[in-house]
């Protein structure tokens, strides 16, 4: 589904990624794990095919990531991507004339679930409801790769909770792929199947969730926390 | 998320713990329906894969039963059922009892123990 083969990729002088090398398979939730700054951008951008690699390649469903093979990828940045004077009925209409595999009756069906009004403004709406409405114009498209950088950063239990459940009850599993990149990983370790772990742009593992407690007894976090103490 | 799970031990078979206990107290039923597997994914807040492995367990282990194209259904078998009870009970049996072990007791101190811990218990 998407394969990373010997992937570099500086910024100038910086190494953002250094020599990566793993490979995803279809149907599955992915957590993408590390420090800031351990390139976990990176890596969903050249899914994305938003930047491209310095050598090696990113194969998405057997085909160089680029920025027209991204069609079937969405990528939920971290920085709000609203017109403030939109109401949310407005952004629902633009995201519909933009996108394909978009569905305006999921989309309504999302913001039920989501308990979000479409006549609400967009300026008005509180971060949490921002981050709402973001998960909701994601899963209403039918892409195949769901990208999302930082999901939950700075938004309350509450809200946390709510993105889980929507994902849970809306990804495709039969036909998508999710990729979550977070540094907060300990509420939503059991939503994943595998994680991948970077550091400073390396490769340090990627493994099962439930194999690393059946077999060392330990959450992802207590490993992460082993890790990088040494 | 609900629902916290320890580090130790995997999110499935906590989740068939769990299950376990509720068919043992009777909250669920001989013959009740489990919700479907995305339900209660949603309901745990855990990947839908962890909560297939929980149903294929308690298949495994006789609980449930899946009948093709209608779902998950708790046994009618009351030997399966009190069976699942004692092995429970056991599991907690074993872990108390090894547990005053290391504090040096004996089989004697230990019941005695237990019988006035239960005495105070229910004044």
């Amino acid at each position: 589904m998407i394969d990373f083969r010997s992937v570099s990729k500086k910024y100038g002088r910086h190494n953002g990624l250094s020599n990566i090398s793993f490979s995803l398979e279809q149907g599955k939730i992915y957590g993408l794990l590390g420090p800031n700054g351990s390139g976990k951008s990176t890596a969903l951008k050249l899914i994305a095919g938003l930047v491209s690699p310095t050598s090696g390649q990113v194969i998405v469903k057997g085909k160089e990531a680029n920025r027209k093979a991204a069609a079937d990828v969405i990528y939920l940045t971290e920085v709000d991507i609203f017109y403030p004077s939109f109401k949310i009925k407005d952004m629902i209409d633009y995201y519909d004339s933009q996108f394909q595999d978009f569905s305006v009756i999921k989309a309504r069906e999302l913001l039920d679930f989501m308990n979000l009004e479409e006549d609400r403004k967009i300026k008005n709406l509180s971060k949490g409801n921002r981050g709402r409405l973001k998960l909701v114009l994601a899963l209403s498209r039918q892409a195949s790769v769901l990208l999302l950088d930082e999901p939950f950063s700075g938004l309350d239990p509450m809200v946390r909770d709510s993105i889980v459940k929507g994902l849970l009850s809306y990804i495709d599993f039969e036909k998508q792929t999710v990729i979550i990149a977070t540094h907060e990983i300990d509420e939503i370790e059991p939503l994943l199947d595998d994680v991948i772990a970077l550091s400073d742009g390396e490769f340090l593992g990627m493994f099962n969730v439930e194999e690393l407690r059946e077999k060392e007894g330990l959450s992802i976090i207590e490993w992460m926390r082993r890790t990088f103490k040494e | 998320m609900g629902e916290e799970f320890q580090a130790s031990k995997p999110i499935y078979m906590q989740i068939v713990d769990r299950i376990s206990q509720q068919i043992i107290r009777k909250e669920l039923s001989p013959g009740d329906k489990l919700p479907s597997v995305r339900d209660m994914a949603v309901h745990a807040g855990v990947n839908p894969n962890t909560i297939q492995r929980t149903y294929q367990e308690l298949e495994r282990m006789e609980v449930v039963m899946s009948k093709r194209g209608q779902g998950t259904f708790v046994t009618q078998d009351e030997e399966i059922l009190l069976m699942l009870k004692t092995n429970m009970q056991n599991e907690i049996f074993a872990s108390f009892v090894s547990n005053l072990k290391e504090l040096g007791l004996s089989n004697k101190e230990m019941i005695n123990g237990l019988e006035k811990y239960l005495r105070e218990e229910n004044k």
